[in-house]
């Protein structure tokens, strides 16, 4: 059962990150793009997880952990950029 | 003492004046003669072994396993140049600290002048042929800061530049022609060298060899035709000329041919190369030194005269004629250091060196005028001094010479004719200058030079007299020392006596000095005739070259790096292309025999999204922001495809320099226009995105080629041998930090010095900052969102701890220094963002300069500290520990050395984003002039 359920979360996962590139490609607007790869962020995440789950390890979840540190950062990287052009003033 | 202390000591000896400076110009001259008179004395109390036959040699292994050796070797050639140089050298510092005037900058000169004599000193004691060389090249180097001395005069530019360009030139044929002797003989050893001459002889490459050495020699010692530069070094300061034109420099080609006389001569091409050129140089160099009316110019072209005597005594045929040229080497160094003294003294003092205005100096500077017309008189050979004995030497083996068949009468009807203008010249130096009339409008009234100017000329004059009158008392010894060293042991008969009874080298004397008397006074003539021959200025010619030539590679540096970077990589492409693809023809089909591992959807659409982000990246670049944001996706995908095959410390780096890297370039994007406009004209898009998909197929099919086939890689070692050789389980940082521990510590240096470059290259810009957005849009008003503040806030004690995490668990688990330094670094750049510069700078008065430098030195201490437990550098330690309460635990030193990568890290990083920040702020970086 439990098998099944991270195939399924797999697939829709994989989904999710196509949408995602869509969105990210499509646009319009910058903040569109922006958002597109942060959300593409917490799908690596759950991706990773996924796969440590499925794998029974541990040993890629600092991958993920540093992803959502690091995502972070980089999406307020962006946002400054959009809001004052210079992100460290 | 060791034969290596006196070069030793001499180099020591360069820093001395440079210290003593500032003690005042005597104390100067007299700490700077220290080093070489105790140098001498070592030398000196050598004699007795030299003067018995002995060779003393030592060595020291260098790089034994290439084989290199530092070698000396003190024998009667090396102890008769070892006196000349130190001796002589003593007395020119002596001279010189009366020459240099107040405004000259006494130290540096000093300092040029010992290193000078150190590698003259070098040469003449190496016992290995690099090690001769290397010392050459430094006397081309040190000669050259000597000669240009003077150097706000354009003439002491032009040349020092002319010698240091045909002796070096010189210099690099030599090379050529030592390595093939090496090469012939199978050691560098010059022991050895000497001792396999019939091997060398006999060798096919023999000639080239020959020919080689000689341009060495030759240029060096200003033989013709490469004499040209001699006269133009005379813009040297006249101690400088007094010693490298007497005892040194020009004597390290003479030196040289006599070194490997053992060697080289004995052929028909040795005799007739060297004999001829010697010839040519003794009668060029003897008749226009009658026309200079400098005197350290007439000097100069007497040099280059005296100089194509020795050559021409070491071509002949004969023993005697080798000893004679030893002879010679010594009478010439005495009485011509003597003489260019005595210019110098009369240039001085009396403002002059034109023998057209100086005459009859006589009267204002008796004593000094008789010393000069001592010197001047051995210099053309007159009984009772010592120029006298060594040509009529000469002249006696002119007469035994059978090199040119029935031509060979020639060669004494010559030499007497070297002889005549030789002594012609010589006239002039002591009539034109003491006599002949008054002074005519020179600029100040001559008078005698201080006392201690004169002493250097008296004890030179002095030697000329005794060895002339008492010669074999005076040098036998060593000449007998210095002549069998060069012929092998194999010393003829001679006699050193001053008179040999009425004969044919006699009468060729008397010529000489007849016909010499009958030039002098018909010199108008002369004057006249060479007159209609338009002089050229070796300067002009050698100028116009040397300005062709850098033309020449002027324009092919152009046209090869014309600075276009598009063209640079197209080229560097291609070359890859060439490079890469060629043995991929050969092979039969990309795929080996390995099974493909099974894919599932996950990895497919990852690779989907891979191909589609950078095709994306490509196609938008045009739009900067897009396409930044395009690239992480990029980077996102790596980091987790990283994870999927197994590399989670590659995972973890990749995510942590992705995040760093889109900082970066968002900081460099706000001074950038945000679109560029297409510039690439349709054909080289086709071109490029040729050159492009054939480079990217090219590495796709090697890569598909490896990873289907079976490939051991020396990973197996490192599995096998980390848990056990480096105390850690997690093998990428056991190979970091202990395996390959010393690249790493080059890396983060390097890194180091890159992160200070960055900064010096940013610090003082000054950069246009754009006003509005790309559409136009002013930026907001709000520059540190509170909400933002708050949250990144509360991100970095999670972060640090996070950081601290990774690292301490790196040696065995995925981490380590560099991850956990990234982390760190983002995590402050995150509070950088948020907060910005003005309120982090009181809050973190960490100097990110220091954090690189003490980065670097923990981790080299560390290397070093295994020196104190005699292991080789680097070796780290580890053991187990059990603690109360927190169990067992490891212990290395490895974690010290990682924590010198963290540190280096945090401060590379830092350094680099938040000074590329503080460019828009009033905090932009300055550096102290």
């Amino acid at each position: 059962m439990l098998e099944w359920s991270m195939i399924a979360v797999g697939v829709m996962l994989c989904v999710a990150l196509f949408l995602n590139l869509w969105r990210l490609l499509i646009g319009p607007h910058v903040v569109d793009r922006i958002l597109a790869l942060d959300t593409m962020y917490i799908n690596s995440i759950a991706l990773i997880l996924l796969y440590g789950m499925y794998n029974g390890t541990q040993l890629y979840f600092e991958a993920a952990l540093l992803i959502a540190m690091l995502g972070f950062v980089s999406s307020v990287a962006f946002g400054k950029y959009l809001l004052r052009g210079d992100i460290i003033e | 003492m060791s034969l290596f202390w006196i070069p030793v000591l001499l180099l020591i000896g360069v820093f001395v004046p440079l210290i003593t400076e500032r003690f005042g110009r005597t104390a100067c001259a007299f700490f700077t003669m220290l080093a070489p008179a105790l140098a001498l004395t070592q030398i000196a109390g050598l004699l007795p072994e030299v003067l018995s036959g002995e060779v003393l040699t030592e060595s020291l292994a260098w790089i034994p396993a290439v084989g290199l050796t530092l070698s000396m070797r003190l024998d009667g050639l090396g102890m008769m140049f070892s006196l000349l140089i130190l001796g002589i050298g003593l007395l020119i510092i002596l001279y010189a600290r009366y020459y240099l005037s107040e405004k000259d900058a006494m130290g540096r000169f000093y300092a040029y002048l010992i290193l000078f004599m150190t590698a003259m000193l070098s040469i003449v004691l190496s016992n290995n042929l690099l090690q001769l060389w290397m010392a050459w090249e430094v006397t081309s180097i040190s000669s050259f800061l000597l000669i240009s001395y003077w150097s706000s005069k354009t003439d002491s530019r032009k040349g020092a530049r002319m010698a240091l360009t045909v002796t070096g030139a010189g210099g690099l044929a030599l090379l050529a022609g030592l390595l093939i002797i090496a090469d012939i003989v199978g050691s560098y050893d010059l022991a050895t060298v000497l001792a396999s001459g019939d091997v060398i002889r006999e060798h096919a490459m023999y000639p080239v060899a020959l020919i080689l050495v000689l341009l060495g020699a030759f240029t060096k010692s200003a033989q013709f035709p490469f004499h040209f530069w001699l006269p133009h070094a005379m813009a040297a300061p006249t101690p400088v000329s007094a010693y490298l034109h007497s005892a040194t420099m020009v004597k390290a080609g003479i030196f040289l041919l006599a070194r490997m006389y053992p060697v080289l001569s004995g052929t028909e091409l040795w005799f007739l190369t060297v004999s001829l050129t010697g010839l040519a140089t003794l009668l060029l160099g003897a008749y226009v030194a009658l026309f200079k009316h400098d005197l350290k110019g007439l000097l100069a072209y007497s040099t280059i005269s005296h100089l194509g005597l020795i050559t021409l005594l070491l071509g002949m045929d004969t023993k005697l004629a080798a000893v004679a040229a030893v002879f010679h080497i010594m009478n010439h160094a005495i009485f011509k250091a003597s003489l260019f003294m005595a210019a110098g003294i009369i240039d001085h003092e009396s403002g002059s060196r034109d023998m057209r205005k100086l005459n009859g100096l006589w009267r204002y500077m008796p004593y000094t005028a008789t010393l000069a017309m001592v010197a001047a008189a051995s210099m053309a050979g007159v009984p009772l001094l010592n120029g006298f004995l060594s040509k009529e030497m000469f002249f006696a083996e002119t007469l035994h010479q059978v090199a040119l068949g029935s031509l060979s009468w020639m060669i004494p009807v010559l030499a007497t004719l070297g002889g005549i203008f030789s002594v012609a010249y010589s006239l002039r130096f002591i009539h034109d200058v003491f006599f002949n009339g008054e002074p005519i409008d020179i600029p100040k009234t001559p008078h005698e030079p201080p006392r201690y100017m004169k002493i250097p000329i008296e004890i030179l004059v002095t030697m000329c007299l005794l060895v002339g009158i008492f010669p074999s008392f005076m040098i036998g010894s060593l000449l007998q020392a210095a002549s069998s060293t060069v012929l092998d042991g194999q010393l003829p008969e001679y006699s050193l006596s001053v008179w040999h009874g009425f004969n044919l080298p006699l009468l060729m004397s008397a010529i000489a000095m007849a016909g010499g008397l009958l030039v002098y006074a018909y010199r108008g003539r002369l004057y006249s005739f060479q007159a209609q021959f338009r002089e050229t200025d070796a300067k002009l010619v050698f100028e116009g070259v040397i300005q062709a030539i850098v033309r020449q590679a002027t324009a092919f540096h152009e046209w090869m790096a014309n600075g276009s970077l598009q063209r640079y990589v197209a080229l560097l492409l291609l070359l890859t292309l060439v490079m890469t693809a060629s043995p991929l023809m050969e092979l039969n089909s990309a795929a080996g025999h390995l099974p493909h591992q099974p894919v599932n959807g996950i990895e497919i659409t990852a690779a989907i999204l891979l191909c589609i982000s950078a095709l994306a990246t490509v196609i938008l670049h045009r739009q900067r922001m897009v396409a930044l944001i395009t690239l992480s996706v990029v980077g996102l995908i790596v980091s987790i495809t990283f994870a999927r095959f197994s590399a989670p410390d590659l995972a973890l780096t990749q995510l942590a320099v992705e995040v760093v890297t889109v900082i970066l370039l968002m900081l460099a994007l706000f001074f950038l226009p945000q679109k560029t406009k297409n510039e690439s004209s349709p054909r080289r898009v086709v071109r490029d995105l040729g050159i492009a998909a054939v480079c990217g197929g090219v590495i796709a099919t090697i890569n598909y080629a490896i990873i289907t086939r079976p490939f051991d890689s020396i990973s197996e070692f490192f599995l096998a041998n980390s848990k056990t050789g480096g105390g850690g389980t997690n093998v990428v940082n056991v190979i970091l930090v202990d395996f390959r521990g010393f690249d790493t510590l080059g890396e983060i240096t390097v890194l180091g010095i890159a992160a200070l470059g960055i900064f010096k290259l940013i610090a003082r810009m000054r950069l246009a900052m754009p006003s509005a957005d790309e559409k136009g849009r002013a930026w907001s008003e709000d520059r540190h969102p509170l909400i933002l503040a708050m949250i990144s806030q509360s991100l970095l004690p999670l972060a640090l701890l996070v950081s601290v995490y990774i690292f301490l668990r790196g040696h065995n688990m995925p981490g380590g220094g560099f991850i956990a330094g990234l982390v760190t670094s983002v995590a402050l750049i995150q509070q950088y963002i948020a907060h910005g510069v003005d309120w982090i700078k009181p809050r973190i008065k960490v100097d990110y300069q220091v954090l690189i430098a003490s980065g670097v030195l923990i981790a080299a201490l560390t290397g070093a500290g295994s020196w104190l437990f005699d292991k080789p550098f680097l070796t780290s330690w580890f053991d187990y520990f059990d603690i109360p309460w927190i169990g067992k635990i490891e212990l290395a030193s490895a974690i010290l050395f990682d924590l010198g990568v963290y540190l280096t890290v945090v401060g590379a990083t830092l350094l680099i984003l938040a000074n590329l920040g503080k460019l828009t702020t009033r905090h932009r970086p300055t550096v102290e002039e």
